[in-house]
Protein backbone atom coordinates (compact mmCIF):
# COMPACT_ATOMS: atom_id res chain seq x y z
CA UNK A 1 0.00 0.00 0.00
CA UNK A 2 1.75 3.37 -0.91
CA UNK A 3 1.38 5.46 1.95
CA UNK A 4 0.11 9.00 1.87
CA UNK A 5 1.60 11.87 3.07
CA UNK A 6 3.39 15.43 2.09
CA UNK A 7 5.93 13.94 0.26
CA UNK A 8 3.61 11.41 -1.99
CA UNK A 9 1.60 14.39 -2.35
CA UNK A 10 3.90 16.40 -3.90
CA UNK A 11 5.26 13.67 -6.37
CA UNK A 12 1.90 12.91 -7.69
CA UNK A 13 1.32 16.52 -8.37
CA UNK A 14 5.16 16.84 -10.63
CA UNK A 15 3.39 14.16 -12.50
CA UNK A 16 -0.13 15.88 -12.69
CA UNK A 17 -1.62 13.29 -10.05
CA UNK A 18 -2.41 10.39 -13.22
CA UNK A 19 -0.30 7.73 -11.44
CA UNK A 20 -2.41 7.54 -7.62
CA UNK A 21 -2.49 3.94 -6.86
CA UNK A 22 -6.31 2.66 -6.73
CA UNK A 23 -7.13 2.37 -3.57
CA UNK A 24 -8.56 -1.14 -3.54
CA UNK A 25 -7.93 -4.54 -6.16
CA UNK A 26 -10.93 -5.63 -7.87
CA UNK A 27 -10.55 -9.05 -7.75
CA UNK A 28 -12.44 -12.27 -9.15
CA UNK A 29 -13.38 -14.15 -6.24
CA UNK A 30 -11.21 -17.25 -5.49
CA UNK A 31 -13.15 -20.72 -4.78
CA UNK A 32 -12.89 -20.81 -1.11
CA UNK A 33 -11.83 -18.81 1.48
CA UNK A 34 -11.75 -19.14 5.56
CA UNK A 35 -14.10 -16.04 5.88
CA UNK A 36 -16.71 -15.05 3.92
CA UNK A 37 -18.06 -11.32 4.78
CA UNK A 38 -21.58 -10.59 3.14
CA UNK A 39 -21.88 -6.84 3.01
CA UNK A 40 -19.14 -4.28 1.87
CA UNK A 41 -20.90 -1.42 4.23
CA UNK A 42 -18.96 0.49 6.52
CA UNK A 43 -19.62 -2.31 9.01
CA UNK A 44 -18.28 -5.04 6.58
CA UNK A 45 -15.16 -3.05 5.65
CA UNK A 46 -14.27 -2.33 9.31
CA UNK A 47 -14.41 -6.35 10.14
CA UNK A 48 -12.41 -7.46 7.31
CA UNK A 49 -10.07 -4.85 8.39
CA UNK A 50 -9.56 -5.34 12.29
CA UNK A 51 -9.97 -9.86 11.08
CA UNK A 52 -6.72 -8.85 8.70
CA UNK A 53 -4.89 -6.38 11.53
CA UNK A 54 -5.78 -7.50 14.82
CA UNK A 55 -5.95 -10.78 14.04
CA UNK A 56 -4.02 -12.32 11.61
CA UNK A 57 -6.82 -13.47 9.48
CA UNK A 58 -6.02 -12.27 5.50
CA UNK A 59 -7.89 -15.39 3.65
CA UNK A 60 -11.28 -13.10 3.90
CA UNK A 61 -13.44 -11.96 1.25
CA UNK A 62 -15.88 -9.40 1.60
CA UNK A 63 -18.86 -9.88 -1.18
CA UNK A 64 -21.36 -6.66 -2.02
CA UNK A 65 -24.27 -6.75 -3.99
CA UNK A 66 -23.97 -3.37 -5.41
CA UNK A 67 -21.10 -1.51 -4.99
CA UNK A 68 -18.94 -0.38 -2.21
CA UNK A 69 -20.22 1.40 0.76
CA UNK A 70 -23.28 2.34 -1.30
CA UNK A 71 -26.22 1.55 0.96
CA UNK A 72 -26.17 3.03 4.70
CA UNK A 73 -22.37 4.42 4.92
CA UNK A 74 -23.29 6.63 2.22
CA UNK A 75 -26.63 7.86 3.05
CA UNK A 76 -26.49 8.98 6.94
CA UNK A 77 -26.10 12.17 8.48
CA UNK A 78 -22.42 11.19 9.93
CA UNK A 79 -23.33 11.74 13.64
CA UNK A 80 -20.81 10.53 16.05
CA UNK A 81 -21.16 10.05 19.78
CA UNK A 82 -21.56 7.81 22.74
CA UNK A 83 -23.38 9.27 25.50
CA UNK A 84 -26.00 5.94 25.58
CA UNK A 85 -27.38 5.16 28.61
CA UNK A 86 -26.78 2.11 29.93
CA UNK A 87 -22.83 0.19 30.51
CA UNK A 88 -23.32 -2.13 27.65
CA UNK A 89 -23.93 0.92 25.34
CA UNK A 90 -21.63 3.43 26.93
CA UNK A 91 -18.54 0.35 26.61
CA UNK A 92 -19.22 -0.15 22.99
CA UNK A 93 -19.91 3.08 21.56
CA UNK A 94 -17.09 4.50 23.63
CA UNK A 95 -14.71 2.07 22.45
CA UNK A 96 -15.79 2.97 18.89
CA UNK A 97 -15.15 7.11 19.64
CA UNK A 98 -11.56 6.07 20.97
CA UNK A 99 -10.72 4.11 17.57
CA UNK A 100 -12.47 7.25 15.69
CA UNK A 101 -10.06 9.54 17.42
CA UNK A 102 -7.21 7.58 16.39
CA UNK A 103 -8.79 6.43 12.82
CA UNK A 104 -7.42 8.79 10.13
CA UNK A 105 -3.75 8.51 11.85
CA UNK A 106 -4.44 4.59 11.81
CA UNK A 107 -6.06 4.15 8.41
CA UNK A 108 -3.17 6.55 6.61
CA UNK A 109 -6.40 8.20 5.62
CA UNK A 110 -8.35 11.63 6.25
CA UNK A 111 -11.71 10.82 7.73
CA UNK A 112 -12.22 14.27 8.56
CA UNK A 113 -13.42 13.67 11.76
CA UNK A 114 -14.57 16.68 13.35
CA UNK A 115 -15.24 17.19 16.88
CA UNK A 116 -17.49 19.98 17.17
CA UNK A 117 -20.08 19.13 20.18
CA UNK A 118 -23.61 16.97 19.78
CA UNK A 119 -25.91 18.57 22.10
CA UNK A 120 -29.08 16.73 22.57
CA UNK A 121 -32.16 18.95 23.88
CA UNK A 122 -34.67 18.78 26.20
CA UNK A 123 -38.32 20.23 26.23
CA UNK A 124 -40.43 18.92 28.42
CA UNK A 125 -39.49 18.82 32.72
CA UNK A 126 -39.54 14.70 31.96
CA UNK A 127 -37.02 15.42 29.75
CA UNK A 128 -34.97 17.55 31.89
CA UNK A 129 -34.79 14.76 34.27
CA UNK A 130 -33.95 11.83 31.95
CA UNK A 131 -30.95 13.96 29.90
CA UNK A 132 -29.29 14.91 33.65
CA UNK A 133 -30.08 10.97 34.57
CA UNK A 134 -27.79 10.28 31.29
CA UNK A 135 -25.24 12.72 32.14
CA UNK A 136 -24.74 11.00 35.40
CA UNK A 137 -24.77 7.42 33.86
CA UNK A 138 -22.06 8.63 31.21
CA UNK A 139 -19.78 10.27 33.72
CA UNK A 140 -19.99 6.97 35.52
CA UNK A 141 -18.91 5.19 32.68
CA UNK A 142 -16.14 7.53 31.15
CA UNK A 143 -18.10 9.10 28.89
CA UNK A 144 -17.66 13.23 28.87
CA UNK A 145 -20.88 14.35 29.15
CA UNK A 146 -22.28 17.90 30.42
CA UNK A 147 -25.39 19.50 31.07
CA UNK A 148 -26.69 23.28 30.36
CA UNK A 149 -29.35 25.18 30.68
CA UNK A 150 -31.41 27.01 28.28
CA UNK A 151 -28.82 30.08 28.50
CA UNK A 152 -26.01 27.32 28.16
CA UNK A 153 -27.42 26.15 25.01
CA UNK A 154 -27.90 29.40 23.38
CA UNK A 155 -24.10 30.31 24.59
CA UNK A 156 -22.64 27.03 22.89
CA UNK A 157 -25.05 27.35 19.64
CA UNK A 158 -25.92 31.18 18.55
CA UNK A 159 -28.22 30.53 15.98
CA UNK A 160 -30.79 28.03 18.04
CA UNK A 161 -34.14 29.67 19.63
CA UNK A 162 -34.60 29.41 23.12
CA UNK A 163 -37.62 31.39 22.87
CA UNK A 164 -40.18 30.35 25.94
CA UNK A 165 -43.20 31.23 23.68
CA UNK A 166 -43.64 27.90 21.97
CA UNK A 167 -44.88 24.35 22.47
CA UNK A 168 -41.77 23.28 23.58
CA UNK A 169 -39.46 25.29 24.38
CA UNK A 170 -35.57 24.34 24.80
CA UNK A 171 -35.20 23.87 28.35
CA UNK A 172 -31.44 22.76 28.09
CA UNK A 173 -28.89 20.05 26.96
CA UNK A 174 -26.85 17.80 27.09
CA UNK A 175 -23.38 18.23 25.75
CA UNK A 176 -20.81 15.66 24.30
CA UNK A 177 -17.67 17.65 23.54
CA UNK A 178 -15.87 14.89 21.88
CA UNK A 179 -19.12 14.23 19.21
CA UNK A 180 -19.09 15.32 15.96
CA UNK A 181 -19.45 14.73 12.59
CA UNK A 182 -16.83 12.74 9.75
CA UNK A 183 -16.47 12.07 6.20
CA UNK A 184 -18.66 8.91 5.69
CA UNK A 185 -17.42 7.71 2.66
CA UNK A 186 -13.58 7.85 3.52
CA UNK A 187 -14.20 6.00 6.45
CA UNK A 188 -15.41 3.14 4.61
CA UNK A 189 -12.57 3.99 1.75
CA UNK A 190 -9.93 3.77 4.26
CA UNK A 191 -11.02 0.30 5.98
CA UNK A 192 -11.27 -1.10 2.45
CA UNK A 193 -8.00 0.58 1.31
CA UNK A 194 -6.51 -1.17 4.82
CA UNK A 195 -8.16 -4.63 4.18
CA UNK A 196 -7.33 -4.42 0.44
CA UNK A 197 -3.40 -3.97 1.25
CA UNK A 198 -3.72 -7.04 4.19
CA UNK A 199 -5.03 -9.75 1.49
CA UNK A 200 -8.92 -8.77 2.15
CA UNK A 201 -10.68 -9.84 -1.65
CA UNK A 202 -13.14 -6.89 -2.04
CA UNK A 203 -15.70 -8.76 -4.49
CA UNK A 204 -18.37 -5.96 -5.47
CA UNK A 205 -21.77 -7.04 -7.71
CA UNK A 206 -21.66 -9.93 -6.41
CA UNK A 207 -25.00 -11.19 -4.66
CA UNK A 208 -25.63 -14.00 -1.85
CA UNK A 209 -28.48 -15.57 -3.37
CA UNK A 210 -28.07 -18.59 -0.76
CA UNK A 211 -26.06 -19.98 2.52
CA UNK A 212 -25.20 -23.56 2.25
CA UNK A 213 -24.61 -25.61 5.09
CA UNK A 214 -24.14 -29.39 5.67
CA UNK A 215 -24.99 -30.99 9.13
CA UNK A 216 -25.97 -27.19 10.30
CA UNK A 217 -22.68 -25.90 9.63
CA UNK A 218 -22.33 -23.60 7.18
CA UNK A 219 -19.64 -24.71 4.22
CA UNK A 220 -19.77 -21.59 2.27
CA UNK A 221 -22.59 -19.05 -0.06
CA UNK A 222 -24.16 -18.68 -3.23
CA UNK A 223 -23.87 -16.33 -5.10
CA UNK A 224 -24.78 -14.39 -8.59
CA UNK A 225 -20.91 -15.04 -8.97
CA UNK A 226 -20.98 -19.11 -8.59
CA UNK A 227 -20.21 -20.61 -5.29
CA UNK A 228 -18.03 -19.66 -2.98
CA UNK A 229 -16.26 -21.82 -0.33
CA UNK A 230 -16.25 -20.30 3.57
CA UNK A 231 -15.39 -21.79 6.79
CA UNK A 232 -17.08 -19.06 8.04
CA UNK A 233 -19.49 -16.33 7.16
CA UNK A 234 -20.32 -13.33 8.33
CA UNK A 235 -23.62 -11.10 7.17
CA UNK A 236 -23.29 -7.15 7.62
CA UNK A 237 -25.99 -6.21 5.43
CA UNK A 238 -27.66 -3.80 7.27
CA UNK A 239 -31.65 -3.43 6.28
CA UNK A 240 -31.48 -6.82 4.11
CA UNK A 241 -30.21 -8.62 6.91
CA UNK A 242 -33.35 -10.61 7.66
CA UNK A 243 -33.38 -11.47 4.43
CA UNK A 244 -30.00 -13.07 4.50
CA UNK A 245 -30.65 -14.93 7.67
CA UNK A 246 -33.80 -16.31 5.75
CA UNK A 247 -31.59 -17.88 3.65
CA UNK A 248 -29.97 -19.78 6.67
CA UNK A 249 -33.15 -20.76 8.17
CA UNK A 250 -32.99 -18.18 10.99
CA UNK A 251 -35.43 -15.40 12.38
CA UNK A 252 -34.48 -12.61 13.55
CA UNK A 253 -35.86 -9.59 15.94
CA UNK A 254 -35.51 -7.21 13.00
CA UNK A 255 -37.79 -4.85 10.84
CA UNK A 256 -36.70 -2.90 7.68
CA UNK A 257 -37.56 0.71 8.04
CA UNK A 258 -36.96 3.49 5.68
CA UNK A 259 -35.35 6.20 7.02
CA UNK A 260 -34.54 9.65 5.36
CA UNK A 261 -32.65 12.64 5.54
CA UNK A 262 -32.15 15.81 3.33
CA UNK A 263 -29.80 18.74 2.91
CA UNK A 264 -30.13 21.95 2.02
CA UNK A 265 -28.31 24.53 -0.60
CA UNK A 266 -24.45 24.76 0.65
CA UNK A 267 -24.65 28.15 3.10
CA UNK A 268 -21.58 30.22 4.74
CA UNK A 269 -20.87 28.78 8.04
CA UNK A 270 -23.60 28.90 10.41
CA UNK A 271 -23.63 25.65 12.51
CA UNK A 272 -20.30 24.60 13.98
CA UNK A 273 -21.72 21.67 16.12
CA UNK A 274 -24.73 19.09 16.14
CA UNK A 275 -27.89 19.60 17.78
CA UNK A 276 -30.10 16.68 18.25
CA UNK A 277 -33.91 16.78 19.53
CA UNK A 278 -36.04 14.09 20.72
CA UNK A 279 -38.95 15.84 21.25
CA UNK A 280 -39.77 18.47 18.40
CA UNK A 281 -37.50 15.71 16.47
CA UNK A 282 -35.12 16.86 14.04
CA UNK A 283 -31.40 16.47 14.27
CA UNK A 284 -29.03 18.97 12.36
CA UNK A 285 -25.25 19.92 11.38
CA UNK A 286 -23.96 21.62 8.36
CA UNK A 287 -20.98 20.28 6.60
CA UNK A 288 -17.14 21.11 5.36
CA UNK A 289 -19.41 21.87 2.08
CA UNK A 290 -21.52 24.28 3.72
CA UNK A 291 -25.12 22.17 3.64
CA UNK A 292 -26.90 21.79 6.41
CA UNK A 293 -27.72 18.27 6.94
CA UNK A 294 -30.88 17.21 8.30
CA UNK A 295 -32.83 13.96 9.63
CA UNK A 296 -35.29 12.20 11.62
CA UNK A 297 -37.39 9.42 12.12
CA UNK A 298 -38.26 6.64 10.12
CA UNK A 299 -41.53 5.88 8.52
CA UNK A 300 -43.69 3.68 10.75
CA UNK A 301 -44.17 1.19 7.90
CA UNK A 302 -41.69 -2.43 7.02
CA UNK A 303 -39.45 -1.35 3.71
CA UNK A 304 -36.99 -1.94 1.39
CA UNK A 305 -37.44 0.54 -0.93
CA UNK A 306 -35.20 3.15 -0.10
CA UNK A 307 -37.33 6.14 0.20
CA UNK A 308 -40.31 7.41 2.42
CA UNK A 309 -43.13 9.34 2.63
CA UNK A 310 -43.03 13.35 2.21
CA UNK A 311 -45.11 13.73 5.61
CA UNK A 312 -41.94 12.91 7.31
CA UNK A 313 -39.81 15.36 5.58
CA UNK A 314 -42.52 18.15 6.47
CA UNK A 315 -42.54 16.97 10.17
CA UNK A 316 -38.71 17.36 10.88
CA UNK A 317 -38.71 20.48 8.91
CA UNK A 318 -41.38 21.95 11.30
CA UNK A 319 -39.47 20.94 13.60
CA UNK A 320 -36.72 22.98 12.57
CA UNK A 321 -38.48 26.17 12.30
CA UNK A 322 -38.73 26.08 15.56
CA UNK A 323 -35.37 25.80 16.74
CA UNK A 324 -33.95 27.40 13.71
CA UNK A 325 -36.42 30.14 12.55
CA UNK A 326 -33.32 31.64 10.83
CA UNK A 327 -33.20 28.35 8.27
CA UNK A 328 -36.77 29.23 6.82
CA UNK A 329 -35.16 30.84 4.00
CA UNK A 330 -32.88 28.13 3.31
CA UNK A 331 -33.68 26.17 -0.31
CA UNK A 332 -33.66 22.47 0.28
CA UNK A 333 -31.09 20.35 -2.33
CA UNK A 334 -32.29 16.88 -1.98
CA UNK A 335 -33.61 14.07 -0.01
CA UNK A 336 -32.66 10.53 -0.10
CA UNK A 337 -34.02 7.70 2.19
CA UNK A 338 -31.52 4.44 3.75
CA UNK A 339 -33.10 0.91 5.06
CA UNK A 340 -32.88 0.69 8.69
CA UNK A 341 -32.55 -2.50 10.00
CA UNK A 342 -34.18 -1.74 13.62
CA UNK A 343 -34.46 -4.21 17.03
CA UNK A 344 -36.93 -4.23 19.67
CA UNK A 345 -35.16 -2.44 22.59
CA UNK A 346 -33.24 0.13 19.83
CA UNK A 347 -29.33 -1.78 19.79
CA UNK A 348 -27.65 -3.83 17.88
CA UNK A 349 -26.70 -7.66 17.37
CA UNK A 350 -22.89 -8.89 16.98
CA UNK A 351 -23.31 -12.21 17.70
CA UNK A 352 -22.49 -15.85 16.79
CA UNK A 353 -25.48 -17.74 15.54
CA UNK A 354 -27.62 -21.23 15.97
CA UNK A 355 -25.64 -22.24 12.62
CA UNK A 356 -22.23 -22.92 13.20
CA UNK A 357 -19.88 -20.82 11.44
CA UNK A 358 -22.44 -18.03 11.11
CA UNK A 359 -22.17 -14.89 12.34
CA UNK A 360 -24.34 -11.90 12.21
CA UNK A 361 -24.03 -7.76 12.79
CA UNK A 362 -27.17 -5.98 12.36
CA UNK A 363 -30.10 -3.86 14.31
CA UNK A 364 -27.66 -1.07 14.48
CA UNK A 365 -31.24 0.63 13.55
CA UNK A 366 -30.71 4.21 12.96
CA UNK A 367 -26.92 4.55 14.80
CA UNK A 368 -24.58 2.70 12.84
CA UNK A 369 -22.58 5.08 11.45
CA UNK A 370 -20.70 6.01 14.74
CA UNK A 371 -20.32 2.41 15.63
CA UNK A 372 -18.14 1.55 12.38
CA UNK A 373 -15.23 1.00 14.10
CA UNK A 374 -16.24 -1.12 17.38
CA UNK A 375 -18.81 -2.81 15.31
CA UNK A 376 -16.10 -3.89 13.34
CA UNK A 377 -13.34 -4.64 15.78
CA UNK A 378 -15.90 -6.19 18.10
CA UNK A 379 -17.12 -8.62 15.30
CA UNK A 380 -13.97 -9.38 13.76
CA UNK A 381 -13.16 -10.75 17.41
CA UNK A 382 -16.31 -13.07 17.48
CA UNK A 383 -15.37 -14.23 14.23
CA UNK A 384 -11.70 -14.83 14.79
CA UNK A 385 -12.12 -16.45 18.09
CA UNK A 386 -15.52 -17.96 17.98
CA UNK A 387 -16.54 -16.39 20.99
CA UNK A 388 -17.84 -12.79 21.53
CA UNK A 389 -16.01 -10.08 23.23
CA UNK A 390 -16.89 -8.53 26.33
CA UNK A 391 -17.65 -5.26 24.52
CA UNK A 392 -20.63 -7.19 22.77
CA UNK A 393 -21.41 -10.29 24.20
CA UNK A 394 -24.33 -8.18 25.92
CA UNK A 395 -25.38 -7.99 22.27
CA UNK A 396 -26.20 -11.71 21.90
CA UNK A 397 -28.86 -12.77 19.30
CA UNK A 398 -30.12 -14.85 22.25
CA UNK A 399 -30.68 -11.60 24.38
CA UNK A 400 -34.44 -11.75 22.85
CA UNK A 401 -34.65 -15.19 24.53
CA UNK A 402 -33.63 -14.32 27.79
CA UNK A 403 -35.05 -11.16 28.32
CA UNK A 404 -31.99 -9.28 28.89
CA UNK A 405 -32.93 -6.45 26.79
CA UNK A 406 -30.56 -3.28 26.64
CA UNK A 407 -33.21 -0.61 25.89
CA UNK A 408 -31.67 2.59 24.38
CA UNK A 409 -34.65 4.30 22.95
CA UNK A 410 -34.39 6.74 25.01
CA UNK A 411 -30.62 7.72 23.74
CA UNK A 412 -31.15 6.62 20.11
CA UNK A 413 -32.69 10.26 19.80
CA UNK A 414 -34.71 8.83 16.49
CA UNK A 415 -38.30 7.98 17.24
CA UNK A 416 -39.18 4.18 16.30
CA UNK B 1 -46.96 8.77 0.09
CA UNK B 2 -49.04 5.99 -0.08
CA UNK B 3 -52.65 5.18 -0.89
CA UNK B 4 -54.48 2.94 1.26
CA UNK B 5 -57.51 1.26 0.10
CA UNK B 6 -59.88 1.38 3.59
CA UNK B 7 -62.09 -1.23 3.52
CA UNK B 8 -65.12 1.32 4.97
CA UNK B 9 -64.18 4.57 3.85
CA UNK B 10 -62.27 3.92 0.73
CA UNK B 11 -58.87 5.00 -0.75
CA UNK B 12 -57.15 7.37 1.80
CA UNK B 13 -53.55 8.68 1.96
CA UNK B 14 -51.45 7.25 4.43
CA UNK B 15 -51.18 9.96 6.40
CA UNK B 16 -54.60 8.79 7.78
CA UNK B 17 -54.12 5.49 8.80
CA UNK B 18 -51.86 4.12 11.42
CA UNK B 19 -49.48 1.25 11.30
CA UNK B 20 -49.64 -1.95 13.39
CA UNK B 21 -46.67 -4.23 12.03
CA UNK B 22 -46.86 -7.66 10.96
CA UNK B 23 -50.74 -9.12 10.68
CA UNK B 24 -51.76 -12.63 12.17
CA UNK B 25 -49.08 -12.90 14.97
CA UNK B 26 -51.56 -14.97 17.41
CA UNK B 27 -51.38 -14.76 21.50
CA UNK B 28 -50.06 -17.68 22.61
CA UNK B 29 -52.94 -20.10 23.65
CA UNK B 30 -51.75 -21.32 26.85
CA UNK B 31 -48.97 -18.73 28.02
CA UNK B 32 -48.09 -20.92 31.04
CA UNK B 33 -46.71 -23.89 29.01
CA UNK B 34 -44.76 -21.65 26.89
CA UNK B 35 -40.80 -21.83 26.53
CA UNK B 36 -38.36 -18.92 26.69
CA UNK B 37 -38.15 -19.51 23.28
CA UNK B 38 -41.60 -19.33 22.06
CA UNK B 39 -41.60 -16.13 23.67
CA UNK B 40 -39.24 -14.55 21.93
CA UNK B 41 -40.29 -15.92 18.43
CA UNK B 42 -43.84 -14.65 19.40
CA UNK B 43 -42.94 -11.24 21.41
CA UNK B 44 -39.70 -10.32 19.22
CA UNK B 45 -39.46 -12.53 15.86
CA UNK B 46 -40.59 -10.76 12.62
CA UNK B 47 -41.09 -12.36 8.87
CA UNK B 48 -39.80 -8.83 7.94
CA UNK B 49 -39.75 -10.11 4.06
CA UNK B 50 -38.45 -8.11 0.67
CA UNK B 51 -41.98 -8.71 -0.97
CA UNK B 52 -45.39 -8.61 -0.01
CA UNK B 53 -45.81 -8.43 4.05
CA UNK B 54 -48.88 -8.92 5.90
CA UNK B 55 -49.96 -6.61 7.99
CA UNK B 56 -52.07 -4.35 9.83
CA UNK B 57 -53.63 -1.09 9.98
CA UNK B 58 -56.12 1.46 11.55
CA UNK B 59 -57.83 3.95 10.14
CA UNK B 60 -56.85 6.63 12.84
CA UNK B 61 -58.56 10.02 10.80
CA UNK B 62 -61.40 7.94 9.79
CA UNK B 63 -63.41 5.48 11.15
CA UNK B 64 -61.01 3.62 13.42
CA UNK B 65 -61.47 0.63 12.51
CA UNK B 66 -58.46 -2.27 11.87
CA UNK B 67 -57.97 -4.46 9.36
CA UNK B 68 -55.53 -6.14 7.13
CA UNK B 69 -53.05 -5.43 3.97
CA UNK B 70 -50.95 -7.18 1.68
CA UNK B 71 -48.52 -4.89 0.61
CA UNK B 72 -44.96 -5.06 -1.58
CA UNK B 73 -41.81 -3.67 1.05
CA UNK B 74 -40.02 -2.81 -2.11
CA UNK B 75 -42.46 -0.90 -4.44
CA UNK B 76 -44.56 -0.50 -2.02
CA UNK B 77 -47.42 -1.60 -3.66
CA UNK B 78 -50.86 -2.53 -1.89
CA UNK B 79 -52.07 -5.69 -3.32
CA UNK B 80 -54.52 -6.77 -0.78
CA UNK B 81 -57.30 -5.70 1.60
CA UNK B 82 -59.06 -7.92 3.92
CA UNK B 83 -60.82 -7.74 7.18
CA UNK B 84 -58.95 -8.74 10.43
CA UNK B 85 -59.56 -12.38 11.66
CA UNK B 86 -59.64 -13.68 7.74
CA UNK B 87 -56.95 -15.88 6.13
CA UNK B 88 -53.97 -14.10 4.44
CA UNK B 89 -55.15 -14.37 0.70
CA UNK B 90 -53.35 -16.47 -1.47
CA UNK B 91 -51.45 -14.75 -4.35
CA UNK B 92 -49.71 -16.85 -6.77
CA UNK B 93 -48.64 -13.71 -9.03
CA UNK B 94 -47.55 -11.78 -6.94
CA UNK B 95 -44.43 -13.78 -5.07
CA UNK B 96 -41.81 -11.98 -3.45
Amino acid sequence: MARYSIFSLARNALTGHRDWPELWRSPEPRPAYEVVIVGGGGHGLATAYYLAKEHGVTDVAVVEKGWLAGGNIARNTTIIRSNYLWDESAAIYEHGLKLWEGLSRELNFNVMLRQRGVMNLAHTEHDVRESIRRVNANRLNGVDAEWLDAEGVKAFCPPISISPDVRYPVLGATLQRRGGVARHDAVAWGYARGADARGVDIVQHCEVTGIRRVRGRVTGVETSRGFIGARKVALVAAGHSSVLAQMAGLRLPVESHPLQAMVSEPLKPVLDCVVMSNAVHVYISQSDKGELVLGAGIDAFNSYGQRGGLHVLEDQLAALMQLFPAFSRARLLRSWGGIVDVCPDASPIVSKTPVEGLYINCGWGTGGFKATPSSGWAFAHTIARDEPHKLNAPFALDRFTSGALIDEHGAAAVAH
Amino acid sequence: MMRIECPWCGGRDETEFHYGGEAHIARPEDPDALSDEAWADYLFMRANPRGVHAERWMHAQGCRRWFNVLRHTASHEVVAVYPMGAPRPDLPETAA
